[in-house]
């Protein structure tokens, strides 16, 4: 039986699809077989960020309204042998399909696969509630500004109220030369504020834009942002994996800052 | 630049942080201006039986304190209630 993990964050634009492309795709680089979700209906974008928009036969609503099996509208990334794909809807909106629905999706899809990552829209309203309703985990992505901390704060809330088991937080594009000089919150601040665990930060890195152009993810790579989300990956699987030093100089986690 | 710095010395992302923790308890409350209101109302209404206060002066909000026990930093109801005149004080 495999995991069922949401990705949410509230806001829109901190990073969310980046995130369940390359954790997905770093947890199928671990061996693990994994399908994205994006359930993002009426504005489908995972397809695009995996480089995978030329395949799309049928979408997530097909499967829900039985148009089709789910084995027919899920895209295998070739190039990994276990990675998958079920496309969202782009002419479709949040309402063709129900929390109900949804719930009976991911679990039909935790029989066959290790970890099903699900791409939540931004927002609170049904997208949000269509998302999280079959999850065991989420994972809050936020950068390090106080619009997206709020808004992740305002998630964490609602994750709590529908009694979601497990939630880790995500930091993003934080930069640590701002961070440094006192212009950015650290992620020990962003800690404070939140108090829930974090499971990964993913230092600002102009790599990304590159990636998404070419449509694909740079998790494993040898890069900043490349090396973060695969220790997002390996920490969902439960390994023990250090922090980086984003720095190259040892004060992640210093006081440097710390008079407060 | 020194100078600009000497004023900038607390960094924009401390101040982030504080408004943040404040915004959030509020957020958190889930407390409604118009409870607020309601609250206010009601503390001027008990307070004036025995003294004269000013309501023009009074602000009550909710912020966080450092809680007197070990629970760390807990919400609080901030009341700064100013006395017009102790001397009328009513029996």
């Amino acid at each position: 039986m495999g995991e069922v993990i949401v990705v949410t964050s509230g806001k829109g634009g901190v990073g969310k699809t980046t995130t369940t492309a390359n954790v997905g795709t770093g947890l199928a680089k671990l061996d693990k077989k994994v399908v994205l979700v994006d359930t993002d209906i009426g504005l489908r974008n995972l397809d695009v960020v995996m480089g995978l928009e030329n395949r799309i036969v049928y979408n997530i609503v097909d499967v829900i309204e039985g148009t089709c099996r789910i084995r027919n509208a899920i895209i295998r990334d070739k190039r990994y042998p276990n990675l998958y794909l079920l496309p969202s809807a782009q002419t479709r909106d949040k309402a063709a399909v129900t929390p109900e629905q949804m719930k009976k999706l991911t679990d039909e899809l935790r029989e066959e696969f290790d970890y099903v990552i699900m791409d939540c829209p931004a927002g609170i309203e049904q997208g949000f509630q269509n998302a999280i309703a079959g999850a065991d985990r989420a994972l809050v992505v936020t950068t390090p500004e106080v619009s997206a901390v709020r808004d992740a704060d305002r998630i964490i809330g609602l994750l709590e109220a529908n009694e979601m088991k497990q939630t880790n937080l995500i930091i993003n594009r934080i930069r640590m030369d701002m961070v440094k000089r006192g212009d950015m919150m650290s992620s020990e601040d962003v800690f404070d504020v939140l108090a829930i665990d974090i499971i990964g930060i993913v230092p600002d890195d102009e790599n990304i834009v590159i990636s998404t152009n070419q449509g694909e993810p740079l998790v494993g790579s040898n890069t900043a942002a490349g090396k973060a989300y695969m220790n997002i990956a390996r920490r969902i699987t439960g390994e023990e994996v250090p922090y980086l030093d984003l720095n190259n100089r040892g004060n992640f986690f210093s006081k440097l800052f710390g008079k407060r | 630049m020194g100078l600009i710095d000497l004023f900038r010395r607390k960094g924009s992302g401390s101040i982030a942080k504080d408004r943040l923790r404040l915004v959030l308890v509020s957020d958190r409350a889930n407390c409604s201006p118009e409870i607020m209101e309601q609250i206010k109302n009601d503390i001027i209404a008990v307070i004036s039986k025995y003294i004269e206060i000013d309501t023009e002066g009074l602000d009550i909000k909710i912020t966080q304190t450092e809680s007197d026990g070990n629970n760390g930093i807990v919400p609080a109801l901030y009341a700064n209630i100013p006395i017009k005149d102790m001397k009328t004080y009513k029996k």
